[in-house]
């Protein structure tokens, strides 16, 4: 693998930054260069996050084109909904099949799609999709904050880069006391992907 | 990171700005200061973890700027950061350090934000380089970000100017590979010399006004000579047909939709070099202008008699991106690859829309669900902040934001020109001690009858956590004085002051009512409570609703907190679902259980 264009989508607070962080210093680490983008401030308070990752020998713009999408990372299924236009024809979708409700559909103005309704609609789109019951997973790992953990795990297992690579990259970024818990996370992960 | 060459030259990922803090501090940057802006913020937060560096966070950024220009008339190297919107509030002393001159480096970095993801507007600061008749830089992506910071301080010691160091969210809030030089020698902060009088240049009379103007004129040109050989604005040759003048990060988009063809990169985008801009013009069949936002360096390349093909193809509006500019290029008839084919966007299902929304436990949400009950008679008039979301549903109690400190003048304005209802101004604490004080002088000198509310959460929220003077917290984690809002503003002359904790609700609406019966000046109402992501918020049990109490009436859907939801439950008259408190969002901050009318919400484990 020479070239990857990831997008990183999910709700303020879920660790979506963090997790593209971490996805970005896998593509250095590959040898590869890597950029990443995203945007911070107003939107991210309980609003959608975005973060664009790109491997490749040679990265010009930090952000992908829509249309280029080789992985969708959504860490909440609606918003897997929302980005799966950016997907490139055959690319692969990894989504937390957690649901986080928006306000506008708290206050009744909208209704949140049921679950399978949105799974069917990104299988019928995606050349792979792949369900990560992540909030389980993490609270088995031992804390439901890891949930960005189990979300690499299972993106790792779905490109063809090896473990080690990435869970050295995710202690590297996590404090050394959550050293057990998120290769733990990162296992289970890695192991949801059948 | 990995590990490159020669051993000691380690590659990084660094967003933009941490790349500028690198430069900065690599450049031995002695002074550092900024009042945090989206997508500035980070800058200083990275300068202040560097030895040697005094870094601090400014009341505003003019202030940021005065202490940097002091700093620099004292020989030192100094850097003041903003965001774009917070170069027009230094911009009263940037336009005049342009004519005093500088002796130390002075390194102005404005973070532009096209897209406006976190603004009130998308100008382009470049041109304030042309205004302020100062060079510009504008780095395309991290690595450059350090290397110009470097330049941007030799630029300004050896042109005696300031230098804008020109960012945007893109570069900010970018990752790419930066070369470190590894180990980081530690390095101790020195001292100044003795200052070095020299108020020819520094006190700006009009008599020195007058006498320096023609060296800011001669300055540009020495500016404009140096730049025709200097290595940040480079041609990169290729397929002659048509050569692409592009600068900052929109030369990344342009290597990547136009690859193959010749590009001029200028790394100085104020002043532009002429001869070599004729040069490259010369030896290609056709020239082009790829920038996003103001046509800055179009217009000027179209002045000098230059043709520029398509009738500006790449939009001004937003950010650019690769889609962008491969739609321009292709509307222009630029050879370049078709669009990428798209997939469908669902449409199976509707998607409900995620706007931003004030956070669980919030102490904004007590005082925005009372405020909106007042709305028919009252206008309120906003500031820049997390609470800037007053405007957003359920609330809807927000009128006019323009600017940082706007509130208070603007409500001032709209009753003394007449207005009968209850005219309030809302502001944050770091807002207040920003531009809050001196409006709110002016409504006591002028005596208008306005509510001034300022919502004091002890932080710079929406940036992501500053502290401020009313948190007395310094930049570099030293305890400082924390100066309290409630004596200042009676200090100021406001005979009415109330101070509430931020999640009363009905204390918040008491207050609200004898602030609107005051006869005469303003009223200061100060809503005190630590915002959820600080040290000082004080997270309570969990509350949860009883599904036998409760009516659905909806109350609580209305204090619009993430984690109120709606249960499967419905009321078997009305229909309507009851509600539900999410336990891992909820903070137990109560709001929701004070608003129930009929105390169908209760507090687990105990009341504390």
């Amino acid at each position: 693998m020479d070239k990857m264009n990831f997008l990183f989508v999910g709700v303020g607070g879920q660790g979506v930054l963090t997790a593209s962080d971490i996805a970005a210093q896998v593509g250095l680490d590959l040898g590869l260069e890597a950029k990443k983008s995203e945007v911070h401030g107003f939107a991210q308070r309980g609003g959608v996050v975005e973060s664009h990752v790109r491997w490749a020998p040679l990265v010009g713009s930090p952000t992908c084109e829509k249309g280029t999408v080789d992985a969708l990372v959504a860490f909440e299924l609606l918003e897997a909904a929302r980005w799966v236009d950016w997907l490139r024809p055959g690319g692969t979708v990894v989504v937390n099949t957690q649901r986080i409700m928006p306000m506008s559909v708290t206050v009744g103005d909208a209704t949140y799609p049921a679950s399978e309704a949105i799974c069917e609609a990104l299988e019928r789109r995606a050349g792979r999709l792949v369900r990560v019951d992540g909030l389980t997973l993490a609270a088995e790992a031992g804390t439901t904050r890891a949930i960005n953990t189990v979300i690499l795990g299972a993106l790792s297992a779905v490109l063809d880069t090896p473990a080690e690579t990435w869970e050295e990259a995710i202690v590297r970024r996590v404090p050394a006391k959550y050293d057990a818990v998120n290769r733990t996370a990162f296992r289970m992960g890695r192991e949801a992907v059948g | 990171m990995q590990q490159i060459g020669e051993e000691s030259i380690m590659k990084v990922l660094l967003s933009g700005n941490e790349a500028i803090a690198l430069g900065a501090w690599e450049a031995q940057v002695q002074f550092a200061s900024a009042y945090p802006g989206t997508p500035s913020t980070e800058i200083l937060e990275s300068l202040s973890q560097y030895a040697g560096v005094r870094a601090e966070w400014a009341s505003n950024e003019k202030v940021a700027l005065d202490a940097a220009a002091g700093a620099a008339f004292g020989g030192a190297r100094a850097l003041a950061a903003m965001k774009h919107v917070g170069v027009n509030v230094a911009a009263d002393s940037l336009m005049s350090l342009s004519y005093t001159g500088v002796q130390g480096g002075l390194v102005v970095v404005s973070a532009d934000d096209p897209g406006a993801f976190s603004s009130q507007n998308e100008q382009d600061n470049r041109h304030y380089a042309r205004f302020g008749k100062f060079p510009c830089l504008d780095p395309s992506d991290s690595e450059e970000a350090r290397q110009f910071t470097r330049l941007a301080f030799d630029l300004s010691e050896q042109f005696h100017c300031p230098v804008i160091l020109r960012s945007t969210t893109r570069l900010s809030h970018s990752k790419s590979p930066v070369e470190v030089e590894m180990p980081q020698e530690p390095r101790a902060f020195e001292p100044l010399p003795p200052f070095e009088r020299k108020p020819d240049w520094y006190v700006i009379i009009p008599a020195t006004a007058r006498r320096r103007h023609p060296v800011v004129e001669q300055r540009l040109l020495d500016v404009a000579q140096w730049s025709e050989t200097a290595p940040v604005n480079r041609i990169e040759w290729g397929d002659r047909s048509l050569g692409i003048i592009t600068c900052g990060v929109a030369y990344q988009y342009v290597r990547e939709v136009l690859a193959g063809y010749s590009i001029l990169k200028i790394g100085l985008t104020y002043p532009l070099p002429k001869q070599l801009i004729r040069q490259f013009a010369g030896q290609v069949d056709a020239v082009a202008v790829v920038e996003e936002l103001d046509p800055f360096i179009e217009e000027q390349v179209r002045a000098m008699g230059i043709a520029v093909v398509g009738a500006e193809p790449v939009p001004r509006v937003g950010e650019l991106t690769l889609a962008k500019v491969r739609q321009a290029a292709l509307q222009a008839a630029w050879p370049v690859e078709p669009a990428p084919e798209l997939v469908e966007p669902v449409d199976e299902v509707a998607l409900p829309t995620r706007p931003p929304a004030l956070c669980p436990g919030c102490p904004h949400r007590a005082f925005f669900y009372n405020l909106r009950r007042w709305k028919k008679n009252a206008v309120f008039s906003g500031d820049i902040g997390c609470y800037s979301m007053g405007v957003l549903p359920p609330f809807e109690a927000m009128d006019m934001l323009i600017s940082m400190g706007a509130s208070v003048g603007m409500a001032h304005g709209l009753k003394k020109a007449g207005s009968a209802e209850n005219v309030f101004a809302i502001i944050g604490d770091s807002t207040f001690f920003h531009a809050g004080l001196s409006p709110l002088a002016n409504a006591v000198y002028n005596q208008s009858k306005i509510i001034v509310a300022v919502l004091d959460n002890r932080i710079t929220a929406m940036t992501g956590g500053q502290q401020h003077p009313g948190t007395g917290i310094t930049l570099m984690g030293e305890e400082g004085k924390r100066i309290e809002i409630a004596p200042v503003a009676r200090a100021l002359g406001v005979e009415h002051v109330w101070e509430l904790d931020a999640w009363d609700v009905a204390g918040i609406n008491q207050a609200l009512k004898a602030a609107m019966a005051v006869e005469a000046g303003p009223a200061v109402i100060l809503v005190k409570g630590a915002c959820v992501f600080t040290p000082y918020f004080h997270r309570r049990p969990v509350v949860e609703v009883d599904l036998e109490t409760c009516t659905a009436c909806g109350s609580c859907f209305r204090v619009g907190c993430p984690a109120i939801l709606k249960s499967d439950e419905t009321h078997p008259k009305s229909g309507r679902h009851k509600a539900s408190i999410d336990p891992l969002l909820c903070t137990g901050c109560t709001v929701c259980l004070q608003v129930c009318p009929v105390d169908a919400i209760y507090q687990t484990g105990g009341s504390e």
